[in-house]
């Protein structure tokens, strides 16, 4: 019997106790930071090259840098041996550069001080705020303990960071990306294939027959692979079925597209379950010796016709039944897609565990076409001094809740910072990198509230976002692309490695993340954390134990490596014990059921918009990543505000023309505090308005940024807590129009 | 020889990378293009239809801006492909005008800048960038004259188009729909 997770774990501790002492590493006594020299020359032209991984967004893909003979990055191209980009990088990865050449780049480290009754920031070297910051965190541990210090990270130089949090006594370490994005995704996952979706998903797009998006915009959200491989599906005819209330640029590739009422999809995945089962077309095979609950499932479901469904999503019986009937002839290689930002309406986990379900009757997980089994590179890791046992962590703030929870909740951090009587102690330091929590966090006055009963914040980042604006010291990294970072190991279909390093000497002041986070920890008494001068010292040693080498990285930036986990697919017949409670894939979840919450899903339905009102959906436009690239000059030239999308009926009652500017006031009176365009398109339903997610800045530092556009963050003051792992759903608010400049209202 | 290039409007995704690689590659300074994405929306909702499609120079063969340009500084070289001699250009923007595709610019400069189906690379035996970058490959370009060229292939089993016929100017740049 094959436990593939389980051998994944082996295998890593396998490596992991191959690890030498720390005295073992031969660690020559190096420059302090390595310089780019080199980089290979570019035949017949005046370029070097540098390999990189992309970091404006979480996809990472490969690539390299071109310096020209001054030293200025010219271009960055994909990586041909790349799984994540194919040698083809995405708007965002080919407008790299613009983020290095930004002029309005954090210069160096700031200290906030009063002058003359002002707070103000004051420019400090590195020792003085890396003294400062050292010492604040230390006071605070002193009068609180270390676990009131939390870290909110988002990229490549969190890891940095995390370990020092560890060193320091304090596990709460948390990141956006779970409870306001794919959290619910990887709960629901884990609740049935014993495993999470992980990133890059697993998904067979390039041989499946067809491809199910619930909400899900590859095209406008640019996951490279994805994009890239759903255009090889388009190109062999897969058969796309989308499902979005606006109609998407994947809508308008697909062979079908469900104009769904917002907040009902739970109704629709629940009919089209009843269809393959009530018309017997699930794969039985796969149904019969992976699954557990299917009776359970059966009963649940019999009711839930067509008929039933198309009263809640407007969707017709027959667009129910003949999509259905397409998967089921696809089957096993159909992708119902998890998604990824999924945090909708409170009760996404139920929701993505329905995609999980209705993926397990097509049995596409394992399938070529459907999921393939994904494996990553194992690197070894320094033997490093045993973290001290935190006393307390975030759980502790939320007894007997959210214990499905795989990952620290960012909102549940937030929230149990503000102080509460029924608490004995709360969050008094962040330490925040690369994330812009204003703009990420629902809710920003609640976000603003909890900052302000902090004791000490620091913030890391290579832009002056809003949050840094309410830090007590800022401290400037330098971008990917002046950079090392660790080895990128994400998996794939085989495991692959891949370097970045720097191309150019870090612009102004900044210094790299490992740097920033390994001189903290010296000043923390913490450097035994840290077992190296220069992390190329630790890159090359990992290599090494992988058969390759820094010197060779620098010149493929990508090697690829043997499985070790087995076959892609499940052979046929293969005995597979999955890590649920029964050890099969739970179509009833045992675990979900442990804890009182339904081991099947159950449709409910949510609040629809009041008169005049209109459900706010935001997303994604291929050229931005969230807040991050909203001052990039390369992408502001291709987009530079956000506009609002409004159906023409609606246009008509209101009387808006295109190009107008409107501000949004939201269902608890809260108005943007920039207008924004209006965009009269029929991609929209006439019951929801749609905005790109990341604009309307705040900060006139971000010079490009500021004032542009609408900020939806603003209008997301009602979170629909998810009670399994405390997700925030944030699409249930509803906003209105208001033609002219509200008041100044207080704020 | 025919260079020539051709757009399948089933894949484009609309994402604008061939607008940054082209920028990157060409130096275009920020504010202009040498490329760029139409979307047009056609019906009502539920029954929309969207095409998006990556426009440039269409390296026409009856090419108005050649024909009115006062110094000779737009001419049409090998393969088809108009190109601007910018020390020759004036800048008096005649082709700018004449142009029914807007497919020039006045660089900062004082010279008019456009597609130049990226010579310098094709000269290497490399395609144009936006052709390379493309994460949806919806880009096939080639010489019509070779029956393999990706440009030939693409365009022989799919219904194709070409933008604004009646101008009479012969371009070249397909949209595969």
């Amino acid at each position: 019997m094959t436990k593939r997770r389980d051998f994944i774990k082996i295998s890593a501790l396998g490596l992991g106790g191959a690890a030498i002492a720390t005295s073992g590493l031969n660690f020559a006594g190096s420059k302090l930071m390595a310089t780019p020299q080199g980089g290979e020359k570019v035949k017949g032209t005046n370029l070097r090259r540098f390999p990189t991984y992309c970091e404006v967004c979480f996809w990472k893909c490969a690539g390299w840098t071109y310096v020209d003979d001054k030293d200025e990055i010219v271009k960055v191209i994909g990586n041909d041996e790349d799984p994540h980009c194919n040698g083809r990088l995405c708007p965002r990865g080919t407008g790299g550069p613009g983020m290095y050449n930004d002029k309005d780049r954090l210069k160096t480290p700031l200290i906030r001080v009063e002058k003359n009754g002002e707070q103000t920031f004051r420019e400090a070297t590195w020792d003085e705020a890396l003294d400062y910051t050292a010492k604040r965190l230390k006071e605070v541990a002193d009068k609180h303990g270390p676990e009131c210090v939390a870290l909110f990270n988002h990229g490549s130089g969190g890891k940095y960071f995390g370990d020092l949090l560890k060193a320091f006594g304090s596990d709460n370490i948390a990141a956006p990306s779970f409870a306001q994005c794919r959290g619910p995704r990887e709960t629901a996952w884990i609740a049935t294939y014993g495993e999470a979706v992980g990133s890059p998903e697993p998904t067979d797009i390039r041989d499946t027959k067809c491809l199910v998006l619930i909400g899900s915009h590859i095209g406008e959200n640019m996951h490279n692979g994805q994009v890239q491989e759903m255009s090889d599906a388009i190109d062999k005819g897969a058969t796309i079925i989308t499902v979005d209330p606006r109609f998407s640029t994947a809508a308008s590739k697909s062979k079908f597209w469900l104009p769904i009422k917002p907040a009902t999809d739970i109704a629709l995945l629940l009919a089209w379950i009843h269809v393959l089962i009530e018309e017997e077309i699930y794969n039985k095979e796969f149904v019969e010796q992976y699954t557990y609950g299917f009776d359970l499932l059966k009963k649940h479901v019999k009711n839930m016709t067509p008929e039933w469904a198309y009263g809640e999503t407007t969707i017709k019986p027959d667009i129910i039944r003949k999509t259905a009937r397409e998967m089921a002839q696809a089957a096993p290689a159909v992708i119902v897609h998890p998604g990824r930002h999924v945090t909708w309406y409170g009760d996404d986990t139920q929701r993505i565990r329905a995609v999980a379900i209705l993926n397990a009757l097509l049995g596409s997980w394992g399938s070529r076409g459907g999921f393939y089994m994904k494996e990553s590179a194992h690197l070894p890791k320094p033997k490093l001094p045993p973290f001290p046992k935190p006393k307390r962590n975030w759980r502790d703030a939320y007894p007997g809740q959210y214990n499905l929870a795989s990952l620290a909740l960012s909102s549940g951090i937030c929230d149990a910072t503000i102080p509460s009587s029924n608490r004995d102690c709360s969050f008094k330091a962040w330490i925040v990198y690369g994330t812009n929590l204003p703009l990420t966090l629902p809710n920003i006055n609640n976000t603003l509230n909890a900052i302000s009963h902090l004791e000490f914040m620091v913030a890391i980042d290579t832009m002056p976002m809003e949050v840094t604006g309410y830090a007590d010291v800022v401290l400037p990294e330098c971008t990917y692309l002046e950079r090392y970072d660790l080895i990128r190991t994400s998996p794939h279909r085989e495991p692959y490695v891949a370097l970045r390093m720097p191309a150019v000497e870090p612009k102004y002041d900044s210094k790299p993340g490992w740097w920033i986070a390994k001189k903290l920890a010296d000043k923390m008494g913490l450097g035994d954390y840290f077992p190296y001068d220069d992390i190329t010292e630790l890159l090359d040693w990992q290599l090494k134990h992988i058969g390759s080498s820094l010197e060779e990285m620098k010149k493929i930036g990508v090697r690829k490596l043997e499985r070790e986990s087995g076959p892609l697919y499940f052979t046929k017949g293969e005995e597979i014990e999955f890590n649920t409670p029964s050890g099969k894939i739970e179509l009833f979840s045992n675990e979900l059921a442990a804890e009182n919450f339904d081991g099947i899903p159950v449709y409910t339905k949510h609040p629809q918009p009041p008169q005049g009102f209109y459900r706010l959906i935001y997303g994604r436009a291929p050229m931005h990543t969230f807040s991050r690239t909203a001052n990039n000059a390369n992408l502001t030239d291709l987009m530079d505000e956000n506009s609002v999308w409004v159906n023409p009926k609606v246009a008509r009652l209101w009387d808006l023309k295109t190009g107008q500017k409107v501000w949004l006031k939201n269902q608890d009176d809260v108005v943007t505090t920039y207008p924004l365009k209006v965009r009269i398109t029929e991609r929209i339903r006439w019951d929801s308005v749609y905005m790109v997610h990341g604009f309307g800045h705040s900060k006139k530092e971000l010079s490009r940024a500021f004032g542009k556009g609408a900020n939806d963050t603003e209008m997301i003051t009602k979170v629909m807590m998810d009670p399994i792992m405390g997700g925030t759903g944030m699409r249930g608010n509803f906003i209105t129009f208001l033609t002219e400049k509200p008041e100044e209202v207080e704020s | 020889m025919r260079y020539a290039m051709a757009v399948d409007t089933r894949k484009c995704v609309g994402c604008s990378d061939c607008v940054v690689a082209c920028q990157t590659e060409n130096n275009v300074p920020i504010g202009f293009c040498r490329d760029w994405i139409t979307e047009t929306v056609d019906g009502t909702y539920p029954n929309v239809e969207i095409e998006l499609r990556s426009e440039r120079c269409n390296h026409c063969d009856n090419s108005p801006c050649v024909r009115c340009c006062p110094t000779g500084a737009s001419h049409i070289v090998e393969g088809g492909v108009v190109l601007v001699t910018h020390d020759e250009c004036i800048g008096c923007g005649a082709c700018i005008q004449s142009c029914p595709y807007d497919a020039r610019y006045s660089h900062p400069d004082g010279y008019v800048d456009k597609c130049t189906f990226c010579m310098h690379r094709v000269e290497k035996g490399q395609k144009p960038a936006c052709v390379d970058v493309c994460p949806t490959k919806c880009l096939y370009f080639g010489d019509l004259d070779d029956p393999n060229s990706d440009v030939s292939n693409a365009l022989r089993n799919r219904k194709y188009k070409v933008l604004a016929p009646e101008a009479g100017t012969k371009p070249q740049i397909y949209f595969l729909t």
